[in-house]
């Protein structure tokens, strides 16, 4: 019993126990989801999608938990700035108000950092009004929402800029003579570059402890309005990165679609991971495990034959419940309930 | 004398807004002379167009004076609208007992979200982004089609969509086949200032209203005063969602359809017009009056992007992020010299 609860209080219990439950799901009512096979030379399977397609919001998610843990807020502008990044990248590769090319104009790669650069400026944005001007991140990062799609939209002309360019759909689907998907990699490095960040410098401590509280790591000698502007830029380079990996998927710039609520599935997977949205103390792991979790619950209600536009209500009822039993007030009710109980049992015995 | 100097700050604020508004308005009249702006039936459509809007962002203030949010708006519109073309066109429910319905669902939906921001002291951002998949998601469980309400479904419904109420006739103006065109509003413009005007009297003179502000000033000094904090926060997030089920029948009596994806965006369309109309965003501060301005500012840039006609719809967008960006430096910065000064 004790070694239990010694479990149920560990913060990844509540994101695993959410993605073993959804699997658990899976098993019994379909177990082909857990095949994989291989067709071409690449891997399929409901798995992979999984891996795959989470990819966005697990590289979202990364930026997104560090926004939260240090300024308490959201940072709701991601994804707007995954399509503004998108919109850019095309119009840089394939020239401006071209519709569609098979050719590109500049390297790739100089497409590619430019896309991640707009994504960084617009964590910049958002870093300078909200660590500077100390503007809510809420509100501060909703000018960008609703400004960065329509920027996008400018980009490309208001069309969509399709780039015909075999090596620009690697990033998004597969390399050549490699079975598992690039973005499953990009996804990885993303990963394994902001630990490193986070681990190897003190970064990672100097965000938790702003985030707890930003005056008292003020006075205890961190510049906390720096740390904050970075948890935002990083956060703004990670969409740049997301909004590569969408448009390659589908070797165009969409602006109207890139992103759509993404932003949204990124701060639940940041709830899901069992951080506090009131900032302070954050676990990474958690967060990504927390973006796969959403997604094998996307992947599991289409495989089931609900429509994309019915899957939110799924969705809308296990935030309730995560948020709920979360929450310290239930946690309490729970305690003072059990405790009530165990009095109860002593008097009868 | 320093309390003097506190309100002129904030009500500085709102002037900017209606001098703004203005300004716009004017700038428009001039450019655009030949193509009908200066009517006055044009500046009659801004409220028409935006009567939901209105009620929704009277709604939105109240909640943000909380220092709360509520971005379910937009979906429970949608759903509102669908409930309403799916009752009355398809299953030919009576129109009032369904007007009657969606009203007590935006209570119940309001009750739910108010008691787990309120009374489990859940973060309103995520209860209320709940909310906000639910609603959408449950408009497209109860249909995934357009569903449109006409005439022979509904004639009561119909009939009050289509209701002009005229002005006098002098402010019409002749139009180019020479018919003689009297301005008109709709009902549900007469709605939504009678939301303006109701909200306005019950934040600034009942005992509700004045609680909602102690909350928002700080929540700590609010309990100590004896108010009860959870309750106030219940009945913010009950009206916000009942105001938004009348402005989803505004909406409705608009658009006279249902779909799934109507009403995207419209939290965030609120929530700005409620910045610039100078709602503070960490709550205390607040003016309704100033919000419907914002709305009509909103209206404004959009009356001029469409009126232009060459200009791609997204420069409306970004207008009105660049304003919303202005309004938020300038709160900002009297925050700042209202602290240097105390």
């Amino acid at each position: 019993m004790k070694n239990l609860k010694k479990v149920t209080k560990q913060q990844l219990f509540l994101p695993i126990f959410c993605l073993f439950l959804v699997l658990l799901v899976n098993l019994f009512k379909d177990p082909s989801f857990f095949g994989i096979s291989i067709n071409n030379g690449v891997l399929y399977g409901r798995i992979i999608d999984v891996l795959n397609r989470g990819s966005e919001i697990a590289i979202l998610a990364v930026g997104q938990t560090l926004v939260v843990a240090v300024s308490a807020g959201t940072d709701i502008s991601v994804g707007s700035v995954m399509s503004l990044a998108a919109c850019g990248t095309c119009m840089v590769l394939a020239g401006f108000g071209v519709n569609t090319t098979s050719t590109i104009q500049v390297p790739l790669i100089i497409g590619i950092l430019f896309g991640v650069a707009l994504g960084g400026l617009c964590g910049a944005f958002n870093g300078a009004l909200v660590a500077k001007l100390k503007i809510q991140p809420m509100v501060a990062t909703l000018i960008l929402y609703t400004a960065a799609r329509a920027i996008g939209l400018l980009f490309c002309n208001n069309q969509i800029t399709y780039i015909r360019y075999e090596p620009y759909k690697y990033l998004g689907n597969f390399l050549p003579g490699c079975p598992i998907p690039t973005p499953i990699f990009v996804t990885i490095a993303v990963i394994i570059v902001v630990m490193l960040f986070l681990k190897k410098t003190a970064l990672g401590t100097y965000i938790q402890s702003v985030g707890i509280n930003s005056r008292a790591a003020k006075i205890a000698g961190l510049n906390s309005d720096m740390i904050c502007f970075m948890c935002y830029l990083i956060c703004g380079i990670c969409a740049g990165m997301a909004g590569m990996v969408a448009s390659s998927r589908i070797y165009c710039a969409d602006s109207n679609n890139i992103g759509l609520n993404y932003e949204l599935d990124a701060i639940l997977a940041v709830a899901l991971g069992g951080n506090s949205l009131g900032g302070g103390r954050f676990n990474m792991t958690g967060s990504i495990i927390g973006a796969y979790t959403i997604q094998a619950i996307t992947t599991t209600l289409l495989a089931m034959g609900v429509s994309t536009d019915q899957a939110p209500v799924v969705k809308a009822i296990i935030v309730i419940l995560i948020v709920v039993v979360q929450s310290p007030v239930f946690k309490s009710w729970l305690g003072k309930r059990q405790a009530k109980r165990l009095a109860l049992s002593k008097e009868a015995a | 004398m320093k309390t003097k100097k506190k309100i002129n700050s904030n009500n500085l604020l709102i002037m900017i807004t209606i001098i703004m508004f203005i300004v716009m308005y004017a700038i428009g009249c001039f450019v655009y002379a030949g193509k009908g702006f200066a009517h006055v039936q044009t500046f009659l459509n801004l409220f028409i167009t935006n009567a939901g809007l209105i009620c929704v962002a009277c709604g939105m203030t109240c909640v943000m004076l909380t220092g709360g949010i509520d971005i379910s708006v937009g979906s429970l519109i949608a759903m509102d609208c669908m409930i309403l073309a799916h009752g009355m066109g398809v299953q030919g429910w009576p129109c009032i007992p369904t007007i009657i319905l969606i009203l007590v669902i935006g209570v119940i939906f309001g009750l739910v979200q108010g008691f787990l921001i309120g009374y489990l002291n859940i973060q309103p951002f995520i209860t209320t982004m709940a909310g906000m998949f639910f609603a959408r998601g449950m408009t497209a469980v109860i249909c995934t089609d357009q569903l449109s309400i006409t005439q022979e479904q509904n004639a009561l419904f119909y009939s009050w969509a289509n209701a002009k109420i005229y002005l006098p006739a002098f402010l019409g103006y002749t139009n180019n086949k020479g018919k003689v065109m009297t301005p008109y509003v709709r009902p549900t413009v007469i709605i939504a200032l009678l939301v303006v005007v109701v909200i306005f009297i019950v934040l600034k003179y009942t005992k509700f209203g004045r609680s909602i502000y102690a909350v928002g000033g700080n929540e700590t000094s609010a309990t100590m005063m004896g108010l009860n904090v959870k309750r106030t926060k219940l009945f913010a997030y009950i009206l916000s969602s009942f105001l938004c089920s009348i402005g989803g029948i505004c909406y409705c009596l608009n658009t006279m359809s249902g779909s799934v994806q109507q009403a995207k965006g419209f939290e965030m369309d609120a929530i700005a017009s409620s910045v610039i109309g100078g709602t503070r965003l960490t709550g205390g501060v607040v003016n309704v009056i100033g919000s419907r301005f914002g709305v009509m500012i909103n209206g404004t840039i959009n009356t001029l992007v469409t009126t232009n006609g060459k200009l791609l719809s997204s420069w409306a967008n970004i207008a009105t992020a660049a304003l919303l960006c202005f309004f938020i430096i300038l709160q900002s910065v009297f925050a700042y010299f209202k602290n240097r000064n105390n």
